[in-house]
């Protein structure tokens, strides 16, 4: 049962490594590295359901604090797309290259 | 534990994740990304977590789908399709999950056996966040105050 949920996280994390690698826009690698995040927390829950102490609360906590730090970078990082936008007029990935302000 | 209903959570699941990671526009990824996290929270239920089901809700679906839908209207002159798909991209994340799931059926010393479901109330949460992780729980407090005020700084507007 656990390694079930293991492979749908585990799929979860290459839809997400797929969305954030072969998207030119950069609100979709955000939403890939969100999904990659959550592929992730899902695993601490599984191996805290399925492990040998399940009465320690352990997993759910470390997946509370890693969905409290995603919702964070959320926030930066759409705040950078909207930024990045004002001044160059695009938000595709391929056309910021260049440092200078 | 219902294996019918996994079945079709997964499907559910991972259709949307694929459809959130795929589609052109970029406000139907933006609304099947807020399908793919309900049914993320529902494997949250399945698995007897059903505190932080709720909170995922909340915090994707509630919060962060309706910023990238704002950023996405934000930033609306932009419209151009994103269509050219890295084919690089596409091999690596099937090499990754080829050899994610080669480690899991590899690995032996998984338990096999369901273990008793284990209860964990609102309250006992609510326990263990006021003492055994109230560092932890003030840390990341600094940390969405501090990423709030940088989010802000980043957007406002320079005065000319």
């Amino acid at each position: 049962m656990l390694s079930i949920f293991l492979l749908i996280s585990a799929a979860f994390f290459s839809i997400g490594l797929l969305a954030a690698l072969s998207r030119r826009h950069a609100i979709f690698i955000l939403i890939g590295i969100e999904m990659m995040l959550a592929a992730a927390s899902l695993n601490f829950v599984a191996f805290w359901r399925f492990g040998p102490s399940p009465h320690q609360p352990t997993g759910v906590m470390i997946a509370i604090f890693a969905i409290a730090i995603a919702a964070a970078e959320a926030a930066v990082g759409l705040a950078l797309v909207i930024a990045v936008y004002r001044h160059y007029r695009t938000t595709s990935v391929d056309q910021l290259d260049q440092l200078k302000g | 534990m219902n294996t019918a209903a996994l079945a079709i959570i997964a499907i559910f699941t991972l259709s949307a994740a694929l459809a959130a990671a795929t589609l052109p526009k970029l406000m139907h990824a933006a609304l099947m990304f807020a399908a793919a996290f309900v049914g993320l929270a529902a494997f949250f239920f399945l698995l007897s977590a059903e505190f932080l089901g709720l909170v995922l809700v909340f915090v994707y679906v509630g919060a962060v789908a309706v910023l990238i839908v704002f950023t996405i209207l934000l930033t609306r002159h932009d419209l151009e399709k994103d269509r050219g798909f890295n084919l690089s991209g596409i091999i690596v994340a099937i090499a990754v999950f080829i050899g994610l799931a080669i480690a899991i059926f590899k690995t032996g010393s998984l338990p096999v056996v369901t273990p008793e479901i284990p209860t964990l109330t609102v309250k006992q949460i609510g326990a263990a966040l006021m003492t055994d992780y109230v560092w932890p729980l003030q840390c990341v407090g600094i940390l969405l105050t501090a990423a709030l005020i940088g989010a802000l700084i980043l957007v406002i507007e320079e005065k000319k």
